[in-house]
């Protein structure tokens, strides 16, 4: 055997597996920033004001259906987008105030019922108005690959998500941690009684802080339209992931909203990809080819009962007493 | 019970249409025939019609015993028990299959076969156990002469002992399993669709008439997925560059594209139903991966239902089917032309099944000059299947699954900015029929 062919075959295996693994990381990591954007509001809403919200994937849903049409309908995505953004908020709040509000005093089981019953609602309120699937695709100069050298090309979209989840990022933490209204949002997750005993007008706060969140899905909606389904019943799906992250990251948590995200993102990339090369060269292939998929789909419910093995509170627990 | 036009524009016909959520079974929870209406038992055995039964039916019919599982002697109607999935996320194929067999009812001015036709329809919501009590009160309480209408194969099977067991009819418009094909076969269950398998057989066969050299599969880690890549290698005769199982109901197929891209094969194959399908397409035209990999997809991937949600990145695809929108004969015309009259939308693979559904029924009825008390009879009529369907050429095998053509078909502008699907060239499958066939001991 020629050592130098040899030598050079070794060079270029080792490169294309450096650039799997950059690209992996790159898709774990834009995983990750789209279930933040779910799981901010999430947390939050749980974390705050002690209301387990079902339907928060449902403003997803509507969100994602209010995108894409107002996309079609002004030609803009971005426009669209921000009228989405701002309704499903405003949309949000209303279901806030009239509804959810009745529901704080409640117990969990309570919460969680009525909620489902609003999922179930709001998936026919959108199925009557919109129809079953709605259609929306990135912008033109946005929609294709793009070429970062290397020979990695990786979706253009794929990097607006990862851009604009980071940004959305910076600023939560900047809102949470440096505003008036973020510590008032801090006060009343660690202990909502002695924050009302303090002054603060609880109610205003909640409203606001649910339109956050609703709007927050409703970003994740419509960025992620072009690359899922938007049809009725999207949000459900994606909601389990979400819960799984606040449960890891410590519910009430941003910055453990954040980093549970990013770990379930990578965790679930790798186990897809990496955990099952591992497994063929290690097991029998008849093995591999069944234990591959199933570790696959269960490795994010591994992390989080490993965490909470550890942590039952999470990473980042908050909740005082 | 509420009675609800499914849809106003048919509300003026003699059809009843019976929108129902379902209704209690008894305590015990107990599938056994509580009202015990049929004392013949050797009517119980699904697998001897002939003789026996028409013995019994002539049996009871002088006892004088009012309730015959097949409804009246003296038929001065048809009835029909359509179950489908018409509700939730995954209702749009259900609709299609509705809307299809009552355009056809419609079309023939409310009756199958000369007998005014009453299509009892009722909404399975997604849900095996609540399909199985529906086809327990069609069968049982309404005495319905047929049964049809179920579009997932897992509700189907769950479902489908209710009709077999208790000697009516199942005329399935969609579900298909290999299992109905080979050795569970039943005189009493006619598949008008096609079997689980072929598109997928279509789909590899195609890849050799490209000459593809390799193949990427995907398929969700579940039976279904699995069959339907068995299909695609039965046929395809290049090598499998990879096969990979996704969790069912994945979002996000970033991963496994990455992979593809690695592997770089000729040719990548999916089955990917619903959503799944939407997501991953839009997902493989964004990573720029259509120009140096041949995306190959069954029908139901490429059809109206996901075209529509997708958009663009559909154009240019290739899909294998039974059925295209715009196949010549004169049957299909008309259908093509009444059901966006009706409807005001294309229909999909879904709907032209639903319809070819109704026309066999009506060709059976007819046959049989409106005895359908006479189930052997109307049995054979059935088999013969003397109906001009929609996709052309069509006969029952010996295990009651057809024996059709498969197309190649490929996603392309309709002229009015929208898209459609269109056949190209010759049946990349003439004449086929399944690979069960052999399993199955039914011989007439």
């Amino acid at each position: 055997m020629d050592p130098g062919v040899r030598r050079d075959d070794i060079a270029r295996a080792t490169r294309v597996s450096a650039i799997l693994f950059i690209e992996q990381s790159l898709n774990g990591l834009q995983f990750g920033l789209m279930l933040f954007l779910l799981a901010a509001g999430l947390t939050i809403v749980f974390g705050v004001m002690d209301m387990i919200n079902l339907a928060h994937g449902a403003f997803y849903m509507v969100g994602a259906f209010l995108a894409a049409w107002f996309v079609a309908a002004t030609g803009t995505f971005l426009g669209g987008l921000v009228i989405a953004v701002v309704l499903t908020a405003l949309f949000g709040m209303a279901v806030e105030a009239t509804l959810l509000r009745t529901l704080y005093a409640r117990d969990h089981l309570s919460q969680v019922l009525a909620t489902f019953a609003l999922i179930l609602i709001l998936n026919d309120g959108v199925e009557m108005i919109f129809g079953t699937d709605g259609s929306l695709s990135a912008p033109a100069a946005l929609a294709g690959p793009v070429d970062l050298g290397a020979g990695l090309t990786y979706p253009a979209w794929r990097l607006v998500i990862i851009a604009v989840g980071l940004g959305l990022a910076l600023g939560l933490y900047l809102l949470v941690q440096k505003t008036r209204v973020g510590a008032l949002v801090r006060a009343g997750a660690s202990n909502r009684e002695m924050s009302v005993v303090m002054g603060v007008n609880i109610e205003r706060l909640f409203t606001l802080v649910f339109g956050l969140g609703a709007g927050l899905c409703a970003v994740a909606g419509g960025l992620l339209g072009p690359l899922l389904a938007v049809q009725v019943g999207m949000g459900e799906n994606i909601l389990i992931l979400a819960f799984v992250v606040i449960v890891i990251g410590g519910i009430g948590s941003i910055r453990g909203a954040l980093i549970g995200s990013l770990l379930v993102g990578v965790v679930d990339t790798l186990g897809r990809t990496l955990l099952q090369q591992g497994l063929r060269e290690m097991l029998p292939p008849q093995w591999a080819s069944a234990a591959g998929p199933a570790l696959a789909s269960i490795a994010v419910y591994l992390l989080m009962a490993g965490v909470l093995v550890f942590k039952p509170q999470g990473l980042f627990p908050v909740r005082g007493g | 019970m509420y009675v609800i036009p499914a849809n106003a524009a048919i509300h003026p016909l003699p059809i009843s249409t019976v929108l129902d959520p379902g209704f209690r079974r008894d305590d015990s929870g107990s599938p056994v025939q509580r009202h015990c209406e049929r004392p013949v038992p050797m009517l119980n055995s699904p697998s001897v019609p002939g003789r026996h039964t028409a013995l019994s039916l002539a049996l009871g019919a002088a006892l004088g015993l009012g309730a015959m599982p097949l409804g009246a002697w003296a038929a001065d109607k048809v009835k029909i028990g359509f179950v489908s999935t018409l509700s939730g996320p995954s209702s749009a194929l259900g609709i299609d299959i509705r809307d299809g067999f009552q355009l056809a009812v419609k079309l023939n001015g409310g009756k199958l076969g000369g007998l005014p036709a009453e299509v009892i329809v009722s909404d399975d919501q997604f849900k095996p156990d609540v399909a199985r009590q529906l086809f327990e009160r069609n069968v049982k309480r309404d005495k319905v002469d047929f049964m049809t209408g179920v579009v997932f194969s897992n509700i189907m099977l769950a479902a489908l002992p209710e009709a077999l067991d208790n000697k009516t009819i199942y005329i399935s418009p969609n579900a298909a399993p290999s299992s109905m094909a080979g050795k569970d076969c039943n005189p009493l269950f006619f598949a008008v669709s096609w079997p689980n398998d072929a598109y997928h057989e279509a789909a590899g066969e195609f890849a050799n008439q490209r000459e593809l050299k390799n193949a990427y599969l995907l398929a969700p880690n579940y039976q279904a997925g699995k069959d339907s890549l068995a299909g695609f290698k039965r046929t395809f005769k290049g090598a499998i560059a990879g096969e990979n199982y996704t969790k069912l109901g994945q979002l996000d197929y970033a991963a496994e594209l990455a992979e593809v891209r690695a592997a770089k094969p000729q040719a990548l194959y999916i089955f990917l139903p619903g959503g799944m399908g939407i997501n991953f397409i839009k997902q493989f035209v964004g990573a720029g991966l259509g120009k140096d990999i041949q995306l190959v997809l069954p029908g139901f991937s490429a059809d109206q239902d996901i075209i529509t949600p997708v958009g663009a990145p559909m154009a240019g695809l290739f899909n294998t089917a039974h059925w295209s929108p715009d196949f010549p004969n004169p049957a299909n015309q008309k259908f093509m032309t009444e059901f966006q009259k009706e409807y005001n939308r294309v229909p999909s693979v879904f709907a032209s099944q639903g319809y070819d559904a109704a026309l066999l029924i009506n060709a059976a009825v007819r046959d049989v000059k409106g005895k359908i008390e006479d189930q052997e009879a109307v049995r054979k009529a059935l088999r013969a299947a003397k109906f001009d369907s929609v996709r052309g050429a069509f006969k029952f095998n010996t295990n009651q699954y057809p024996i059709q053509n498969y197309y190649v078909r490929t996603v392309g502008s309709d002229g009015k900015g929208g898209l459609i699907n269109k056949s190209i060239g010759e049946a990349i499958l003439k004449n086929h029929g399944d690979a069960y066939v052999q399993m199955c001991g039914m011989t007439k």
